[in-house]
């Protein structure tokens, strides 16, 4: 009898710090995901800046001055233009 | 001895040891009646006082969706920006870092000593909403008790081209103008919150529970098509430099979705930088502002006609000088040429005469009938903030002088894109379109107001128009067929007309062999010397057609050839 309850106490001196350390263990992932979500947090505003930066770069008017202006292009003659028609089923 | 041991053993009185037997009773009934206390009744505060030593209350930022136009390109996006505040009481900050930090800060070194001088305040913003990296500056000049937090803040890339449209939010990123205040509920980002387990270092270890899920702010595409919308900017733009108009607007309508690929207004306003805003830079006119057509409203009298089967398109109305008398009221018309006019020449050659006596032979409740189920009178729908109705009159108050005069636009009066959106009838064969400001892609319904054949022969009309001999040849573009009515109205000033000040405009459609567009621009007092919406307006639509249609990739229906410009005063005068 006193052999069964020495060995249940091993039991559950074992059980108990597999629970701490499981639960320190699960903190540490715990701290690590936070981390991780702030860096998507970061890296989706620094995606928002990015955009902002992209649609400055890319506005229609700044385009159209540097087409014609630095590079010298200009719409073509519409004479010029073929328009082809899709063929509506193949 | 011992019997004296044995008698002092015997007989302590019974009760003391039932006195302390009692006290010792009550000591456990105290601490029973005080432990339940506090486990029992008083445990939530308890509770709340430990959870504070080691739980925290986190704020989640929602953020604020984007506006998006047609093709995926941003017109709004929110980025983080940082705000200055400071504790007035603990700042301790040298002469010099006071001064570099006002110079940081971009304000004048006395005001940010009169803001920290004020010990009794807690807090006070020194400055909302820098940017990042001069916040950083801030932060490494390390004067205690200033501090900084994140905000959000709009920036708009499209800039005054789009401003009226996309509008703009406050400091505190809630919709003030245009689409930022329609879409409010679905742009908005609502902030969360949730409860969590810090340590020591501050690190958060464990996630209790999520009082409130963040929502972020969903995006939103609009109808507008951003190349389109600079090209009708800039062709508006040198059109008021070239007339020196006080104000402009255009509008560019896909004819099968209903869609507003452009909506612009002159003077315009850099959303970004919105320190000195006037009224006249704020206001939408294609939107919020109406104003009396002029002749463009002369081709819904005229498909009137031809739908009740009073006149066919070859129908004589009026004898070429002619000039009607209603009442005490004489209408004119100021085309030169003599001869008579038939029914299609009153909408070519915008004869008011003609059209006058148009209106006249219809009964009023069928025309006002028609100028109704047209969209006149009533708001768009478009969910847009302070979107104009427009005037018109119950048919039972006309009297006949309005009745004839509101043939050719005068009387009533209607916005910018109602006018553009009535246009949708003709473009249509008979249907009106609803209107959407928002991406739909698909073909919209429309519902029937004219006759097919009534609308087709409208067009046809409206083709002349344009033609030589027309009031606008100046509306063609090489490749394609186009439609199209000027208008130019006298201005309503003080109850009266001023006799000198102008609204020229310009409502057509193309290709108008199987219409896509519907392109109506609007010039407000033309003062360089030309005034007529065929000299003014109608190049503007010219240029706005030619390049949309390009970029629409809408085939060609006309041979490639390039249009002869009309010369000087060339093309038939109209006087409304």
């Amino acid at each position: 009898m006193a052999k069964l309850n020495l060995l249940l106490l091993l039991v559950l001196v074992v059980c108990a710090l597999g629970l701490v350390t499981s639960q320190h263990k699960a903190r540490k992932l715990f701290t690590e995901l936070e981390r991780e979500q702030g860096r998507a947090r970061e890296l989706d505003i620094e995606y928002g800046k990015l955009q902002l930066e992209a649609s400055t770069w890319g506005l229609h008017a700044r385009i159209e001055k540097v087409a014609t202006g630095t590079l010298g292009m200009r719409t073509p003659d519409p004479r010029r233009v073929r328009v082809v028609e899709r063929e509506a089923t193949r | 001895m011992s019997a004296v041991a044995a008698s002092s053993m015997v007989r302590l009185p019974v009760w003391r040891a039932r006195l302390v037997m009692a006290v010792l009773i009550a000591a456990f009934a105290v601490l029973a009646a005080r432990s339940v206390y506090l486990q029992a009744l008083h445990t939530d505060f308890l509770q709340g006082k430990g959870e504070a030593r080691y739980s925290r209350v986190l704020e989640i930022p929602g953020t604020r969706g984007r506006i998006l136009d047609r093709n995926g390109e941003a017109l709004a996006i929110s980025t983080p920006v940082q705000s200055i505040w400071a504790i007035p009481g603990d700042v301790a900050a040298t002469p010099a870092q006071m001064k570099s930090l006002a110079k940081l800060l971009g304000v004048e070194p006395r005001e940010l000593g009169k803001k920290l001088g004020d010990a009794s305040r807690d807090f006070v913003y020194l400055r909302r909403q820098i940017a990042p990296e001069q916040a950083e500056q801030v932060a490494r000049l390390g004067v205690p008790g200033i501090y900084q937090h994140r905000e959000f803040r709009r920036y708009y890339p499209g800039g005054e081209l789009t401003a009226h449209l996309v509008g703009f939010t406050g400091v505190d990123e809630a919709g003030q103008e245009g689409i930022e205040l329609a879409h409010q509920a679905r742009l908005g980002g609502v902030p969360g919150s949730r409860r969590v387990i810090k340590d020591r270092l501050g690190r958060v270890v464990e996630d209790i529970e999520s009082i409130r899920a963040a929502q972020d702010g969903k995006d939103l595409q609009l109808a507008i098509d951003g190349k389109i919308q600079n090209l009708a900017y800039g062709a508006l733009k040198t059109a008021l430099a070239e007339h020196r108009a006080r104000a402009g607007a255009a509008v560019v309508i896909d004819v099968r979705s209903g869609e507003v690929l452009a909506l612009v207004n002159l003077p315009t306003f850099n959303p970004n930088n919105r320190a000195r805003l006037s009224g006249e830079q704020l206001r939408n006119r294609a939107l919020t502002d109406s104003f009396e057509p002029g002749s463009t409203l002369k081709p819904f009298t005229v498909a009137l006609a031809l739908e009740e089967g009073k006149v066919t398109a070859k129908s004589v109305v009026s004898a070429g000088r002619d000039s009607l008398r209603i009442a005490r009221f004489t209408i004119h018309d100021q085309h030169p040429d003599a001869g008579s006019v038939n029914v299609a020449q009153v909408i070519q050659k915008s004869s008011n005469v003609g059209a006058a006596k148009l209106a006249l032979s219809l009964p009023r409740e069928d025309l006002w009938d028609l100028f109704n189920r047209a969209g006149f009178g009533a708001a768009p729908q478009l969910g847009f903030p302070g979107e104009a109705s427009g005037k018109l009159r119950p048919a039972k108050t006309w009297r006949p002088v309005e009745q004839a005069t509101m043939a050719y636009g005068h009387g009533i009066s209607v916005s910018l894109l109602q006018l553009a959106r009535a246009y949708t009838i003709f473009a249509r064969d008979g249907e009106i379109v609803p209107l959407t400001l928002l991406k739909s892609d698909a073909p919209a319904p429309g519902t029937r107001v004219i006759s097919a054949h009534a609308a087709r022969e409208v067009r046809a009309m409206l083709e002349l128009a344009v033609q030589p001999g027309g009031t606008a040849p100046r509306a063609r573009i090489m490749g394609w067929r186009v439609a199209g009515k000027t208008g130019t109205a006298h201005k309503q000033e003080n109850g009266g007309y001023a006799p000198d000040k102008y609204i020229a405009s310009f409502v057509g459609l193309a290709p108008a062999s199987a219409p896509r567009l519907v392109i109506a621009v609007m010039l407000d007092e033309p003062s360089a010397g030309k005034y007529y919406g065929g000299v003014v307006a109608a190049p503007v639509f010219a240029q706005i057609a030619q390049g949309a249609l390009r970029l629409l990739h809408v085939p060609h229906d006309a041979p490639l050839e390039p249009v002869p410009l009309p010369g000087e005063g060339e093309e038939a005068r109209e006087s409304t």
